[in-house]
This record gives C-alpha cells, structure tokens and sequence, in this order.
C-alpha cells in the first residue's frame, strides 16, 4: 500500500453521505461518547430516528486534549463504567442504526489496537469511519491505508488556521466527508457562532465536491441553520452530551436533534 | 576518544522535517495546531543559524541567568562513595533550575515571531517559574497550567510566579498533575494560537518541541564536557547521570557527551514514572515515545514524590537512545531519593532538587553495589536546586519521626 494521497475514492460512508446531500438533504452528525450509561445504545437509535444522517460515536481516551469541559466528563464517566475500544465496537455489532457510524478516537488507542486489527474489527462491527483529531495528515497514511483496505472512511480535520494547499492535500487524503473545524478551540457550547465556521466551510467547498461538514463549537438549532447556509452538514457534540449527562436520555436526545433538523432543513 | 564535533552526531542530531528519532517523535496534533508547529519549526531553525539570534541568547545566559554555571568535584561524598563524584551546578542557575535554558530560548523566539503571550504547563513549578521570569523580562503575557495537586505540594512555587506577574490556573481534570497541565496549555494553545507562544518546558510534545528544547539544554553539556576535561586533565568522565521526567536537563547533558565522547549516558527516572523500562510505545502530547498505559491505551497515572518527574512518558529521544544502547534508563524509588536528598545536603552543604535528588541516589546505590567501579569518575547533571522542596520534605519526614 502507498502512503502517498492516493485518487479519492469513495466508499461506503461517503457514498451514503453524498446519496443523502445529492437528493437536497442537509447532513446531520450528531456525536455521543459511547459507554456513558446503560442506555448509550438506545440513545444511538433514538439518534437515528430523529434525523441523524450519521453519528459520531465518541471512543472515550484518558487524554482528550482537544475536547473541553463537557466531553472531558462524558469520557471521564464512560471510562470509569470500564468502557473500552473493544468493548464499544462489540455493542455496535450487535445494532443496526440504520445509518453509518463513525467512530471518534484518539491515536493511542488505534495504535495500542493495531491498525490492520482495529480496522477490521471496525469493518465487522459495522463501522464505516473513523475520526481521530491528534492524526494530521503528515502522520496518517499507516492509518489510512489499514482503514482503507476495510472500507472504513479516514475522515481527516481542515481548520480555520489551515493553508490553501494544505487545504487540498486534506481533501485528497480525507474520506467520507470532510470535517471542517468551526473554530479556533476545543469542543464546546458557544452562545455565538464564530465567524470561522462558515468561513472554514467556504474555503474547504471551494475546493472539493466531498461533502464538508462543520463541527466544533455548533450549538443549536439556529447556529445549525446558519452553518448550513454554506456547509453541507454539521457535526453537534458538546450541546448534545450535556443533555445526556443531565439525564436527557434518548427521549431527550432525540427532541434536541429533531430540532437540529428541522432548524436545517427550513433553511 | 574525544572530538570536537557535537551537533552533527550519530546519536542526538538533527530530526529532521518529521522530527523523528528512530521510531520516536512526529508531530501527533490536531490540525488546528499543525500550521502553528510547522511556523515554529521554521522560526526556530531560521533563528538557531543566526549568529545575532544566539550572541543575544549567549549574552543573556551569562550576564542575567548566571552562566557558566560550575562543575563542583564532590570531596566529602566522594570519600564516602569511593569514587570521583561531580556536579553541574544547574542549581546555580538564575531561578534555580536548568528551566531558564530553554525558557530564555524560546523567549526570544517567540519575541522575534511577534507572539505577545506566554503559555506554559508546569510540573514542579520551575518550568513555570523560569516562565513567568522570561515573560517578566522580555514584557510579555503569560499563563501557567499546573494541576491542582501539584499547586497544593508546591505552593511556594505558584506564589512565586504571581510575584512575577503570571496567572497561574489550577488544573482540575485527571490525575491533576503534569500530564493533565499539558492537555490544558494544548486546550489553551489551540484558542490562543495567533497571538501566543506555547513555551513548552521540556524534550517532548509535537514536532520540533523535543529537538529544540534539546538545542536550548545543549548549553549544558557543552559546558560540562569542557569544563570536565580542564578536572580530569583531558579525559571524559567515565559516567554521565541526570533524572528524567519529560528529561530535559537529561537531553541537555548528554548532548555533550552522546557523540563527543564515549562517556556512559544514564538517565535516572522515577521508579513510579519510568517510562522506558516500564512502559510501552505510544502517543500522548502530540509524540510518539514511551508511555505508561494500560492493555487498550489509556494513560495511567504516574507516582512519584517529585512533582518535576510525576510524568507518565519522556521525551521521544530518550526513547531512541535507550532503543539504541547509547544511554541506559534506570529508576529510584521515593524513599532512596529522599535519603539522597539528606545525603547531599549533609555531606557536601547543597539541597538538592527532588528531581535532581533521582540522580545522586542512583549513584549512591551503583557505588554501594560495585556497578560504579571504585575510583569511576561520575559527573551528575544537578538539575536545580530543593529550596522548593523543603516543606515537604519536612512534612514526611516529621510525620515518621
């Protein structure tokens, strides 16, 4: 396998994804940390029925250094509940969402794993991405190659400090869709929505036709919208968890993603 | 075997674009970072090749930190453990430490990259003191994270850095140590990046954090070899020791000595911290080096009674010299590094840091046990000095007696 940035090919995530924006649909990715209670699988499938057009399922790691205060906890609480990568990928065997799944993780706990080992358990569980945030792209292509021998999407970070070539050496490099820093910061609630996430989304679009979508420091409904006036989709993470760990449960959770919908599709 | 070359060496040169050692090193960051650790690379090798930008650090070392800081031969101590003991005086140095090295360096380069702040994590606190005193002295910002249980055991220190105009902010997240206060000044850093330099205090995080605050330690060991060579009548010291947390002052000494000299390297970890003979080859902090983890990945928690080594991995070189025999790893226990601590101050007038305290206990216990030959010359990096320690070491101490 080459490391070099292979001709983008799109498998089955970014398939799907680009099925569902093709059709006129915005793209919904809500995220949770997996293990947090009892009830996470549930919470996956309320996801589903309320409008996610995929999910971002948090693998929790002892170090989360680019998640703030409220992912910090919800990793924090999955781990003392004895949650680990194996253990996660085995409960997702056993559902069927009915939409794709992409794990979020750290590097450490891929690398612990083996690459070639954790992509093909991912395969089997029914995993078609993965997102590791502390894997840019001059580190990836080890990953990357495992991943894409496994059909599972390496989906790779563009951010608001990224260069233009930088830009499109991602977007070669990257499956799935690409995810498209709203800000300068860590995960978390803003009460505004900076200038950034459009921007970012902008830059990125004008350069590739593989679905963008703006994640990090997306809060509501309306930030939503407002996102998606030049994103293909967003990713909400912070504002959804929170909800869960004040005991929302999946009833909670799928009220506030259906409002996440129905905030961008009336835009 | 002596030469005179030093930087272009076999064992500790220069990383290249990657920043690999061996297998060791790279540059594990969020995209969000990378630009920002791709411009300081380019910073620091512009600057590091301009003879103005190193006369002015030069100057600074020697005129405001105190250097050349001496090499002192042990005669007491020495006796005792029948060999030549002798110390680089780091502990000399201006705000007690080697820290001031690479905190003077990185000053001056984020001053000459336009960067009006100064972030930093802190163990011990000399990090952050060093840091506080650079920002102090080139009129800059700077923020220190320091987890909240070393806040509470080096209490002196965080006054010490609000004297100095920093902020100091307790971290509450893990196990509220050094690991922890890294995760907070990245979390930081990311938000800050346009403005801000993140002064790193050690041999570690993402490209080219290691190899330059290697470069900025180096000072050490150049000075060391030298100074060494005018003791011995020419000859190398047989044994070169220094503690390792991250390891800076470690990598500054053996960079002296890894390719000059064929002096034996010996880094001394904590023994509830030691990342090479105990841990396993992960990424934590935006590099790839030894970690201490558990069988799926996570980061375990280090123990040690010094807040300064209290670090669940090293600096990605270390991992490579140990890998390649050129330095040994070894580890000390809390209650020999505490007898060590007494050792020195009784036997030679000096207190040692409880980090540099590491270093003096492993030579006293190779010397009880035949592994240092009798007459063996020994030089041992002292990292910094143990007036922040006392309290401490008074509390554990009155609490036996």
């Amino acid at each position: 396998m080459s490391t070099s940035p292979a001709v983008h090919t799109a498998g089955t995530l970014e398939s799907a994804l680009r099925a569902r924006r093709d059709a006129g649909h915005k793209l919904l990715v809500p995220y949770i940390t997996a293990g947090l209670d009892d009830e996470w699988l549930l919470v996956l499938e309320a996801l589903a029925g309320a409008g996610a057009d995929a999910i971002e399922v948090g693998v929790p790691f002892s170090d989360p250094m680019i998640d703030g205060s409220v992912i910090q906890e919800s990793s924090l609480r999955a781990l003392s509940r004895g949650t680990t990568p194996d253990g996660v990928l085995a409960d997702l065997s056993r559902v069927d969402v009915g939409v794709p799944i992409v794990v979020m993780t750290y590097y450490n706990l891929i690398y612990r794993a083996g690459h070639a080992r954790i992509a093909g358990s991912m395969h089997q569980s029914g995993v078609s991405g993965a997102i590791i945030p502390d894997l840019p792209l001059e580190e990836v292509g080890p990953w990357a190659d495992a991943a894409d021998a496994e059909d599972v999407a390496t989906v790779l970070l563009v951010a608001p400090s990224t260069p233009e070539e930088r830009i499109e050496a991602i977007c070669q490099r990257t499956r799935g869709f690409v995810y498209a820093v709203g800000r300068m910061g860590v995960t978390g609630e803003q009460a505004v929505l900076a200038d950034s996430a459009r921007e970012v989304a902008g830059r990125i679009q004008a350069i590739t036709d593989v679905p963008v979508c703006v994640g990090i420091g997306v809060s509501n409904p309306e930030q939503a919208a407002t996102v998606c006036e030049v994103a293909d989709g967003v990713v909400v993470g912070s504002a959804l968890v929170r909800r869960l760990l004040e005991g929302g449960g999946p009833d909670g959770a799928a009220e506030f993603v259906g409002s996440l919908r129905a905030a961008i599709d009336k835009g | 075997m002596t030469t005179d070359t030093t930087t272009t060496g076999a064992f500790m040169g220069d990383p290249g674009p990657t920043g690999r050692f061996g297998e060791f090193g790279g540059r594990y960051v969020p995209e969000s970072l990378v630009p920002a650790c791709i411009e300081l690379e380019a910073a620091f090798r512009d600057a590091w090749a301009d003879p103005s930008f190193r006369a002015e650090l030069d100057g600074i070392l020697r005129n405001y930190g105190g250097r050349p800081t001496p090499v002192t031969e042990c005669g007491r101590l020495s006796e005792q453990l029948g060999i030549r003991l002798f110390l680089k005086r780091e502990d000399l140095a201006h705000t007690g430490s080697h820290k001031l090295n690479n905190v003077i360096g990185q000053g001056l380069l984020a001053r000459r990259m336009g960067k009006r702040k100064l972030i930093a994590e802190t163990g011990a606190g000399q990090h952050g003191v060093a840091t506080a005193t650079a920002a102090a002295l080139f009129g800059m910002e700077c923020i220190v994270y320091m987890g909240e249980v070393d806040t509470q055991r080096q209490e002196l220190n965080v006054f010490r850095m609000e004297l100095l105009g920093a902020t100091v902010v307790p971290v509450t997240a893990g196990s509220r140590t050094l690991k922890d206060a890294v995760n907070e000044a990245l979390r930081a850093w990311v938000a800050s990046v346009d403005d801000t330099h993140y002064c790193l205090g050690s041999v570690m995080g993402p490209h080219p954090y290691p190899w330059m605050v290697r470069e900025f330690q180096s000072v050490i060991g150049e000075e060391a070899r030298e100074q060494c060579r005018i003791l011995l009548d020419g000859a190398d010291p047989d044994v070169v020791v220094a503690c390792a947390g991250g390891g800076s002052n470690a990598a500054g000494i053996f960079a002296g000595f890894a390719d000059a000299t064929g002096s034996e390297l010996v880094a001394v970890e904590a023994s509830g911290g030691a990342a090479v003979t105990t841990g396993i080859p992960g990424i934590l902090h935006g590099m790839r080096s030894a970690l201490i983890q558990d069988d799926a990945g996570q980061i375990l928690e280090a123990e040690s009674i010094s807040a300064g080594l209290d670090y669940p991995g090293i600096g990605p070189e270390h991992a490579h010299l140990a890998d390649l025999g050129r330095a040994r790893y070894v580890s000390a226990g809390d209650e020999a590094v505490l007898e060590a601590f007494q050792l020195l101050a009784r036997t030679e007038g000096i207190l040692p840091a409880l980090e540099s305290a590491h270093a003096i206990a492993w030579v006293a216990a190779a010397a009880a046990s035949g592994e240092l030959a009798p007459g063996a010359t020994v030089l041992v990096n002292l990292s910094g000095r143990g007036d922040k320690d006392v309290a401490q070491v008074r509390d554990i101490l009155r609490g036996r007696s």
